[in-house]
């Protein structure tokens, strides 16, 4: 009976044993097909995870590219940024350590606030920022130190240099850190790396996509807690490029201190390619305080300057371009037939429309004077009398064919336009129509007329080549590419009245009697064809002008005329042009005609295309007739 | 007749020592030592190729734990029987022990420091509650078994050992007590409408013990239902242990080459997920290879209790492969995100003092089970002395 009794439980136990042997069983295939579908089916996609878990790229700024003038020579470089970092894991305590820091270099309280504050914020072995831009004297105080200063890393990095500080500061602008906005429009992961700087004006700002390079990456693996382990590749990046300008340092220096004490802007450039040789703008800033950081101080002097140095005047101060105009005036009229160049002007010193006078720069007056004769005294008379035949449709045609009242596409940003002014404009300005009196001192460069000083080296150049429609530039080269000027289109204005009034400006210059023979070059082969301009900015009284009109030394410096000058050389085979502007410096023949005369002389003394073929650093570009 | 001991003439006589060598399965202890051994591999590259501190540890543990089951092997099958009450007793009082005299240990009580070890008693009780139970059912004829005065008395001895374990608070283990005593009812051949019955009181009960769990194993439940909504919180366990299982592929990474282990973004590699690990590193070959070992253990477990001719012998022996089985899987399903992570070890694998042992304890009554295969035992023994 006990037998059958366990035979019993053992039947029932065998049955429900094996039924629990078969659950097991089916768990076992539940957890072997869940390994399968994790472990065969989804191992791509987990793979890839794990590689996102280990694998941290950290970005390797790359060096940004030089910028140098047509010699090769130096402008925007890099140098070692000595600066001392604090990884916080490594420091018993970052107070203790900072204070000891403190007594080699200074550290204000606002910089200590700040790394307290980061520290707190993030993983405990990232450095942090305690001073950059040491002296080598400070960098090497503390690395002597470095073993009591426990947790502090001496490190040096690159910075932007620029060893031209203010000759270039309007050209070659400045790189400065990163802000939020660049953040929104540009999404290269490279400005997020601390401490990253970016062209925030000038070239530096119009060529950064070329100068900044490629990041460079280095994947790292890090573990749990975002710690490096170790490096498993490294990829450097690609150097930005660099820039090869068509500027002569030498020149550009030159012509700065030349400048000196002047508010004002001179540019130079060849005639044939466009290529410029310097563009000055006096007063100017230093891109390097912007490049480590301005203090408000220093920034509120900057602004407040009435001589305006963060203005480059060159291509973004629109003067009105006085007499410099009167050859596009006397081409306007020689052109419409209008006018028989031969048939002279007789010039009493004024000039009456209707019940109102126009006066010459020479109260006498000039007497009887030709076209010719007209450009080289310069004589207002004449101009207002042909401006009224011709008409202001005319004068503002022929304004824009030379080069006024548009952008040139100039690689420096900020380029200005200038104002020709038209009876269109005029309407849809007041919403009256033009008058002639208008006409008459528009063709003497007042009234509405504003220029730029690279506008009035355009209209320059356009006269001396023979009518082709150059235009100005400054990036000769990107890394290894020469980038050829672009095809001048000849305009198609009139020889032999191109002839006429470069004749007359070669009067200017080297003819007694002409505006700018005191400033003339005496050298053989290097003479200069110039035009003088002295720009009123004041509205002159009847009551003034009996009395006697006001010397500029008398008026205060806001009232003061300003002094223009253009000119071409060598009168024979002209090469290069200038136009330059002292503001409120006085007259055009006194002040400016010296300056750009000195400029000039320099220029042609350097003659780069001369250099160039001997040095053979780039092909020269290809001449053409005109 | 029925008086003694032993039952029938076939079986009952004591066995020489010599005897119980050559009965000795040594094919468990070698599938045993395999197993032992994949995890000593995974604690010596969990240390990135060092010995210590785990590896050499578990290995000693590993060898006491061979001579207890020697010992608990050899020792006659009927000596078990009847220290079986007694040892229930001593496991429920080290229990209420533990909340006199224990520790706070992983945000829990359940450690006694003897001085050389940590003993879980809660561990402990998962031996002695199969000893108990199969010494309980042995005494039962199939018609009492599903009698209720005599269903209640187990049910007791059930109970109390899970009250006082989720008092610690162990849900888990609790969890794994009460497994393990109904698979012993459903073994002994309690009716089916006693389980019918029971499913749907746990159905009815569920919202009422929810309401009662503490905060972190609410937590532990609600992330296992969507581990992804929670990726850097309570969930990040879940989903870097599937990354890691994942990304081993079909051949793992390579020994000590894994790189969620070793980089730190897997938890409690040496611990709970160390079949993770082994999943990263060995790949889903190197898993399955366990999981056969694994398989192969339980299935010798069930034919021993087939085998044997005493009801007592085969409770225990069931009662030890339940019980392996439960940790193997919820183990492996937990890492996998099939469960939620309830901290059960991977036995025999995972780094653990008490969870050796007493494991070994189990595989070494299911060798003496194994060994006294053919001894008949009396229903209601009166003494064995």
């Amino acid at each position: 009976m006990f037998m059958e009794k366990d035979s019993v439980r053992l039947k029932t136990f065998s049955r429900r044993a094996a039924l629990i042997g078969g659950v097991q069983f089916a768990a076992f295939s539940v957890l072997a097909s869940r390994m399968y579908y994790l472990q065969v089916l989804k191992s791509d996609e987990y793979t890839m995870l794990a590689e996102d878990n280990r694998i941290n790229v950290r970005l390797l700024a790359p060096l940004r590219g030089e910028i140098v003038d047509r010699f090769g020579k130096v402008l925007v470089s890099n140098r070692q940024n000595f600066r001392v970092l604090l990884v916080p894991e490594q420091s018993n305590d970052i107070e203790e350590t900072l204070d000891r820091v403190g007594r080699l270099l200074k550290i204000s309280d606002r910089q200590r606030r700040k790394i307290l504050r980061d520290a707190k914020r993030s993983a405990k072995f990232l450095p942090l920022t305690v001073a950059e831009n040491l002296s080598w004297e400070e960098f090497a105080e503390v690395n002597i130190h470095e073993p009591d200063l426990p947790g502090i890393q001496p490190d040096v990095g690159e910075t932007r240099h620029y060893p031209y500080g203010e000759e270039l500061a309007h050209i070659v602008g400045y790189v400065a850190p990163v802000s939020d906005r660049d953040l929104e429009d540009d999404k290269d992961p490279l400005l997020k790396l601390p401490g990253f700087r970016i062209g925030k004006l000038g070239l530096e700002s119009r060529l950064d996509d070329e100068l900044r390079g490629k990041a460079g990456a280095s994947h790292v693996e890090v573990n749990a807690y975002g710690r490096v382990i170790r490096e498993l590749s490294k990829d450097p990046g690609t150097a930005g490029a660099p820039i090869t300008l068509t500027l002569d340092m030498d020149v550009q220096k030159y012509a700065i201190d030349r400048m000196a004490g002047e508010s004002g802007a001179a540019v130079v450039m060849d005639i044939h390619t466009g290529e410029v040789v310097t563009i000055a703008s006096t007063p100017a800033f230093d891109s390097n305080d912007f490049n480590v950081g301005l203090s408000q101080k220093k920034w509120d002097g900057l602004r407040n300057n009435i001589y305006k140095p963060l203005v480059n005047k060159a291509i973004a101060g629109q003067y009105p371009p006085g007499s410099t105009v009167k050859m596009m005036v006397a081409l306007a009229a020689f052109e419409s037939g209008l006018v028989n160049p031969r048939h002279r002007v007789n010039c009493t010193g004024k000039y009456t429309l209707g019940n109102h006078d126009f006066h010459c720069w020479k109260k006498r007056g000039h007497g009887p004077v030709d076209m010719h004769h007209a450009i080289m005294y310069s004589c207002d008379t004449y101009f207002y009398e042909i401006a009224k035949k011709i008409g202001i449709d005319r004068i503002e045609a022929m304004a824009r064919r030379l080069g006024l009242g548009e952008t040139h596409g100039f690689e420096v940003p900020g380029e200005k336009s200038g104002l020709v002014p038209s009876r269109d404009w005029k309407r849809a300005r007041t919403g009256n129509s033009w008058q002639q009196g208008e006409t008459l001192i528009a063709g003497i460069g007042q009234g509405y007329m504003l220029a730029t000083p690279l506008q009035l080296a355009v209209m320059t150049s356009r006269i001396a080549n023979g009518g082709f429609a150059v235009q100005p530039r400054i990036v000769r080269g990107v890394g290894e590419t020469f980038i050829p000027p672009p095809e001048a289109s000849d305009m198609g204005i009139s020889k032999a009245g191109l002839e006429l009034v470069k004749a007359g400006m070669n009067a200017v210059s080297n003819i007694p009697g002409g505006t700018a023979f005191r400033s003339r070059i005496k050298e053989k082969g290097m003479e200069l064809a110039g035009k003088t301009g002295t720009a009123q900015v004041r509205r002159i009284s009847k009551a003034e002008r009996e009395s006697g009109v006001l010397k500029n030394k008398e008026l205060e410096w806001k009232q003061r005329d300003h002094a223009l000058f253009v000119a071409f050389a060598p009168v024979d085979n002209p090469q290069y042009a200038i136009s330059l502007i002292v503001e409120h410096g006085g007259s055009g023949s006194g002040v400016a005609a010296p300056i750009a005369r000195d400029i000039m002389r320099r220029v042609l003394e350097r003659d780069p295309a001369k250099r160039l073929t001997a040095a053979a650093t780039a092909p020269k570009p290809a001449k053409r007739g005109g | 007749m029925s008086d003694g001991f032993f039952g029938g003439p076939g079986g009952g006589r004591d066995l020489r020592i010599k005897e119980k060598f050559f009965e000795f399965n040594w094919g468990l202890l070698l599938l045993l030592i395999a197993i032992a051994s994949m995890g000593f591999a995974m604690l010596y590259s969990v240390a990135d190729g060092n010995w210590d501190p785990w590896a050499t540890r578990q290995i000693i543990r590993f060898c006491m734990g061979v001579v207890i089951l020697f010992v608990v092997a050899f020792v006659d099958v009927r000596v078990w029987m009847s220290l079986a009450y007694p040892a229930y007793a001593v496991s429920l009082l080290l229990l209420v022990g533990v909340e006199l005299i224990g520790f706070k240990g992983m945000g829990a009580q359940r450690w006694i420091n003897l001085g050389f070890m940590q003993l879980q008693p809660s561990e402990l009780m998962k031996i002695t509650l199969i000893l108990a139970l199969a010494r309980y059912f042995h005494a039962l004829t199939s018609e009492q078994v599903s009698r209720i005065r005599f269903v209640i008395p187990p049910l007791i001895m059930i109970g109390v050992p899970m009250a006082l374990v989720l008092k610690q608070p162990d849900l888990g283990t609790a969890l794994l007590l009460a497994v393990v005593g109904i698979s012993l009812f459903f073994l002994a051949g309690l009716a089916w409408r006693y389980f019918i019955v029971a499913g749907i009181a746990v159905m009815g009960a569920i919202p009422v013990i929810w309401s009662r769990l503490h905060d972190y194993q609410k937590q532990r439940v609600l992330t296992f239902m969507d581990p992804e909504s929670d990726p850097l919180g309570a969930g990040y366990h879940i989903l870097q242990s599937k990354i890691a299982l994942g990304s081993g592929g079909l051949f793992g990474k390579g020994f000590m080459q894994g790189t969620q282990a070793h980089l730190n973004f897997l938890p409690e590699k040496h611990t709970d997920f160390i079949f993770t690990m082994l999943a990263e590193e060995l790949g889903l070959v190197g898993a399955m290879t366990l999981m056969v070992l694994y398989l192969m253990v339980l299935l010798f477990g069930i034919t021993v209790g087939l085998q044997t001719r005493n009801q007592f012998g085969r409770l225990v022996a069931l009662g030890v492969v339940v019980n392996f089985f439960l940790y193997i899987f919820i183990n492996i399903a937990m890492v996998m995100g099939l469960l939620p992570v309830v901290g059960v070890p991977l036995p025999l694998v995972s780094y653990g003092g008490t969870a050796m042992l007493t494991l070994m304890l189990g595989f070494g009554l299911l060798m003496c089970v194994y060994i006294h295969r053919n001894m008949e035992i009396n229903r209601n023994p009166t003494s064995f002395w």
